[in-house]
């Protein structure tokens, strides 16, 4: 039985060859994908031991959501809750995704601390625990929507297939925040109570519980916000639009804008999480 | 073939979570101590300067020297965890660590499952965890306890655990802090039987200790440590003096 990472390790603080060393990370890490798996895994029956819903608690505090902001909402905007609440499902659960992924993204290395000053683990599989922890989760909540569809009568459209690609992103994106917000966090512990107030302010900001045809001539202007463009691609799919064109451009740039800067500050630092973790 | 070598090796950690204004005061104050500025005006420690030595096959060292000599960070430099902010690191060989027994483990999963779980964490698959759990079964020597969660263990369990999956790996690079000392002495005579196998090929063990009665039993090498630097590296009688009589 050997062992998969390389048997020779060498270090020369003067030629530190960060570049190649970040791409050593992320391929060991993707090479080592079954410890992701198994660590998001028992990240979430963990954290549901003993309890008899599991993490379906999450689905019905979802539900409990739902029902209470839809029927408000719906009568607080003048709009049919049959037309309302479907879309709000949608908003919610996606909204909750991407939410949940960033707030853990802020603990990805943290988290991790003794595992990191015990063996020379590639930083990446912390990384990809947080993106399949979060996607189970996701599948946890996913079922709601179906079961919300049925309820109203609203039909599924192949149109919902295009949401594959906005999901894809929000993992991309996921990936690269957890690497990037992760290292942050690390080294300045004042970061995620920010990220946590910024995620409040996000969710009022981002169309989550109001529809961006409300906001009138301001419309053309949302897909600014990162949040808005990422959940759109993932939501208007789901409600059988396409989204537009203007959406996923937006949403592909400022994913590309968080990977770029992410890799940026991983090849930097990355030498560095040890002694910040 | 197991190498260690290592040239004017140094590791410095900024203290980021302290209040550096205060701490600079008190080092102009003291000059001389292992604190100091680096060039970005940030307050380290110099927790390794300055080390050179070179571990061959077979060598058994033991790395001791008070507390807070930089032992365990040299250990984790060894390990891959820290990098060197001077001075040249090559490693040989696979590395075994026994630095933190609690690390890497899940208190809430059983023995046998930690054991499956150790071996993702070394890249191998699934299968390749269970035939090493059955591997570790024999030698820890824990009987039924492997199917309890590790968090009912005792301190002395939990030892003969790590110490069981750090060497069914079969490393060519162990390395130890002291805390496995911790066994019970049956357990420790088997640890040092199974230890003196490990060793009897290209291996190397790299211990650090305060129990000079391992060092003398265990090891062939002794590197003293004081305050980040080597004050002594030679054969265990020489850097120890004459083994006193009990």
């Amino acid at each position: 039985m050997r062992d998969a990472t390389a048997r020779v390790h060498a270090f020369d603080a003067a030629t530190p060859r960060r570049r190649e060393r970040a791409i050593e990370d992320l391929a060991d890490g993707l090479v080592r994908w079954r410890l992701a798996w198994a660590l998001a895994r028992s990240d979430i029956t963990h954290r549901y031991r003993g309890s008899v819903l599991g993490p379906f608690w999450l689905t019905l505090s979802t539900a409990v959501m739902l029902g209470a902001l839809g029927f408000l909402y719906a009568k607080l905007f003048r709009i049919d809750p049959t037309e309302y609440l479907p879309w709000l499902s949608v908003s919610l659960i996606v909204w909750n995704v991407l939410s949940a992924t960033v707030t853990d993204a802020t603990t990805s290395l943290t988290s991790a601390e003794g595992v990191i000053r015990q063996m020379p683990l590639p930083y990446s599989v912390h990384a990809m625990r947080v993106v399949i922890r979060n996607a189970l989760m996701a599948a946890h909540n996913l079922p709601l929507v179906v079961v919300v569809f049925l309820i109203f009568g609203v039909p599924f459209t192949w149109m919902a297939l295009l949401a594959i690609p906005g999901f894809l992103l929000i993992g991309i994106g996921g990936f690269a925040a957890a690497i990037l917000l992760g290292m942050v966090c690390a080294r300045f512990r004042d970061i995620p109570p920010i990220v946590g107030s910024l995620m409040q302010v996000a969710f009022f900001v981002s169309a989550v519980i109001w529809k961006p045809e409300m906001v009138g001539h301001w419309e053309p202007f949302l897909p600014l916000n990162p949040v808005f463009a990422v959940m759109e691609t993932v939501r208007a799919p789901i409600m059988g639009r396409t989204g537009g064109i203007v959406v996923w451009v937006a949403a592909f740039a400022w994913t590309g804008l968080l990977v770029a800067t992410a890799w940026a500050f991983f090849v930097r630092f990355r030498g560095r999480i040890a002694f910040w973790v | 073939m197991a190498l260690i070598d290592a040239a004017g090796l140094a590791i410095e950690f900024p203290l980021y979570h302290h209040n550096a204004r205060s701490l600079k005061q008190r080092i102009l104050a003291s000059s001389g101590l292992r604190l100091k500025t680096d060039t970005d005006n940030r307050v380290v420690v110099a927790a390794l300067r300055e080390l050179s030595f070179s571990i061959g096959d077979g060598e058994r060292v033991a790395l001791v020297g008070p507390n807070g000599a930089g032992k365990t960070t040299l250990l984790r430099t060894v390990a891959g965890v820290y990098e060197p902010v001077a001075g040249q690191l090559r490693v040989e060989g696979e590395i075994g660590s026994l630095i933190d027994p609690a690390a890497g483990m899940d208190p809430l999963l059983t023995g046998r499952e930690n054991v499956v779980l150790r071996a993702l964490y070394r890249g191998m698959t699934e299968a390749e965890g269970r035939a090493l759990a059955d591997e570790v079964a024999g030698f820890a020597g824990l009987g039924d306890f492997l199917e309890v969660p590790i968090r009912g263990y005792s301190a002395g369990m939990n030892v003969r655990l790590s110490f069981a999956m750090a060497t069914a790996m079969t490393p060519e690079i162990l390395l130890m802090d002291e805390w496995f000392l911790a066994g019970d002495a049956e357990f420790m005579a088997r640890a040092s039987e199974r230890l003196a196998q490990l060793v009897t090929g290209a291996q190397i063990l790299l211990i650090a200790t305060h129990d000079m009665s391992v060092v003398r039993k265990w090891c062939t090498r002794a590197i003293r440590l004081e305050g980040g630097r080597i004050t002594a590296d030679g054969p265990v009688a020489e850097v120890l003096g004459p083994a006193e009589e009990d």
